[in-house]
């Protein structure tokens, strides 16, 4: 799926001396750096393939016999269908989480790198670190004990304010084991990676630039849109990416949190509407007959595809506009 | 539109570091005035007080008056934003924003006063602008092109462009041609002579035969020693400065570049 790209032909060599020394660690260095593109290639080939061979007999059986054996497969349904609203569930899971947290690290990374005194921007750097280093099971029992009670009531608000916007229709579930829940959680857990990623982008603008903003009769803000956003703009893409990569993929605060369903539903505040691939292949991974273990991991080759999808399009965003890019 | 500044008691710092003492001159409207004198001596430092530029910097603050027509620049009701768009600044390393074309470069100090600029006037004030800073005739066919692909001398320009398309009363350069060719440098030159019809020009330079050039008055700024507060040695005509300055230091300093 992926080539290496074709060795080049190496530019005649600069008559130059070179101890035996000096070449020993360049092939050295060379055979190291080689070697480990060949290895990570070796190895997304490996889970590729994995994937494809293991996905094979849920891919080629019909629904109808798959069903029989596997308890959770609906009788009418077909791998696609059944697919389908896994991946809806995903994306919109992971969509919403990138909605609450980009502009919310943004915010922070933004306060941290031009704002706050050294003093409590070093602090809250730190603060935000930890955030990132708390594992996912914590973030899901924090999320399923204490978030699932707070959240109710607000949720119950936004139904009843909102409900005639399709995404918060009513009736909030009670428990609020439901999306926009999840989806709260994965933004926390993504929020410190976002930010740490825009925060370093902030701190590597020009100090050039920003005095040129600045000379010009800018605010802090306008100087900030001038000058430091449009420098980082490729940077908190990649931040983003990096959270969505995430939030795509995480497992434990969905499977503990969620309420699953299986519809293409835009209801974030019900219960039983949406579920995510993994939380799926967790939930359902332990008593599966061979055939439902098959049909799991080919919902986990969706995943794989729309995790490189994104990534290339992340790509193609931060290419667009090379010309501008700053770099000169 | 050209304005005079006067400068009174100007004491210049970085947190506990004292960078220029004591500095009072007046600079003359419609005039170019050049700041010369060895390097760290506080050219720059003092410069940037000019336009608040100085206190942008984490620490640095500044006693004394900088008075333009009159009214204190460092006074309690006055804006910074608003001194920096009244001054104008132009970097000693061309600066253009990176991530925009050319004309969004020139229009990038208006567009923050005025956001609902005509698409026919942001196209009038464009051309006016870079006519202004002799750049007009290389990039008129690629205003959409990136700034940052210019020449460094034709980058330089258009930062002049930019910095006159707020139509400030002053422009400030800190060594506009020290990164720039010979011929670049020129350029330059030949557009601070006209610049000066329309604004007070305040130029700092290492090279004295530019401030011979292109300057109407010189300051000589000098330091005593590492650790000590740079000051203003003497200051007048660039003739006299340059024939028969009154101090010993100046002479040497000028003598010693020129020898
Ligand atoms: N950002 C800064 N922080 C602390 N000290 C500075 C800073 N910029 C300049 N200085 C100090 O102020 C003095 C004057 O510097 P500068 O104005 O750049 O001199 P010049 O432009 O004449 O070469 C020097 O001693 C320099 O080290
Ligand atoms: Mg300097």
């Amino acid at each position: 799926m992926t080539s290496t790209a074709p060795p080049t032909a190496r530019a005649t060599p600069a008559r130059r001396r070179r101890t035996p020394r000096d070449r020993g660690m360049n092939r050295a260095f060379r055979l190291v750096s080689t070697g480990s593109g060949a290895l990570i290639l070796a190895v997304l080939a490996a889970v590729a393939i994995f994937l494809v061979a293991r996905a094979w007999p849920a891919l080629t059986t019909p629904g109808a016999e798959i069903a029989q054996d596997v308890g959770w497969f609906p009788a009418d349904a077909s791998f696609l269908s059944f697919v389908g609203p896994l991946v809806f569930g995903t994306l919109l899971a992971a969509v919403l989480a990138l909605v609450m947290a980009v502009p919310l690290s943004i915010g922070i990374a933004l306060f941290i790198s031009h704002y706050a005194p050294r003093r409590l921007a070093t602090a809250l750097g730190y603060a935000v670190d930890l955030l990132a280093a708390i594992p996912s099971v914590v973030y899901g029992l924090w999320g399923a004990m204490t978030l699932v009670g707070f959240v109710g009531p607000i949720w119950e608000w936004l139904a009843s304010f909102l409900g005639w916007i399709p995404l918060f229709e009513g009736p909030a579930a009670t428990p609020a084991r439901v999306m926009l829940t999840a989806a709260v959680v994965l933004a926390v857990m993504i929020l410190p990676i976002i930010t740490a990623v825009c925060r370093e982008v902030f701190l590597q603008t020009p100090k050039l630039h920003e005095e040129a903003a600045l000379a010009l009769g800018a605010t802090r803000w306008e100087m900030i849109r001038t000058a430091v956003l449009p420098f980082a703009r490729s940077g908190i893409v990649s931040g983003a990416m990096l959270g969505l990569g995430r939030a795509l993929g995480e497992t434990m605060a969905v499977l503990m949190i969620l309420s699953p369903g299986f519809l293409y539903s835009f209801a974030i505040l019900q219960a039983g509407q949406q579920q995510t691939i993994a939380a799926n292949i967790a939930a359902q991974y332990a008593d599966a007959a061979p055939i439902g273990v098959s049909t799991l991991i080919a919902t986990g080759l969706a995943l794989f595809v729309i995790t490189m999808a994104v990534n290339m399009a992340a790509r193609a965003i931060v290419a667009r506009r090379k010309d501008f890019s700053g770099a000169n | 539109m050209a304005q005079r500044i006067d400068v009174k008691d100007l004491d210049i710092y970085y947190g506990d570091f004292h960078a220029v003492a004591d500095v009072s001159m007046t600079i003359d409207p419609r005039s170019v005035t050049a700041f010369i004198g060895p390097s760290g001596c506080g050219k720059s430092t003092f410069l940037r007080t000019l336009n608040r530029m100085h206190e942008v910097i984490p620490g640095a603050r500044v006693e004394g008056t900088v008075a333009m027509e009159g009214v204190d620049l460092y006074g309690d009701d006055i804006d910074p934003v608003a001194v920096r768009r009244q001054v104008g600044m132009v970097f000693q390393r061309p600066n253009p924003f990176p991530t925009m074309s050319i004309q969004e470069n020139v229009l990038a100090g208006v567009k923050l006063v005025n956001k609902r600029i005509s698409k026919a006037d942001a196209a009038d004030l464009v051309e006016q602008s870079l006519v202004g800073a002799n750049l007009w005739n290389e990039v008129k066919d690629r205003l959409d092109k990136p700034g940052a692909g210019l020449s460094g001398g034709q980058q330089q320009r258009l930062c002049i462009a930019r910095a006159i398309a707020v139509k400030p009363d002053v422009l400030l350069m800190d060594e506009p041609c020290s990164a720039l060719d010979p011929i670049s440098t020129l350029a330059i030159e030949d557009l601070i002579a006209e610049l000066k019809q329309s604004y007070t020009i305040v130029i700092v330079t290492h090279n004295m035969q530019q401030a011979a050039r292109v300057s109407d008055r010189t300051a000589f700024f000098n330091i005593a020693g590492t650790g000590k507060p740079g000051r203003l040695i003497e200051m007048g005509d660039t003739g006299t400065m340059f024939s028969s300055p009154t101090e010993k230091a100046t002479e040497d300093y000028i003598s010693g570049r020129f020898g």
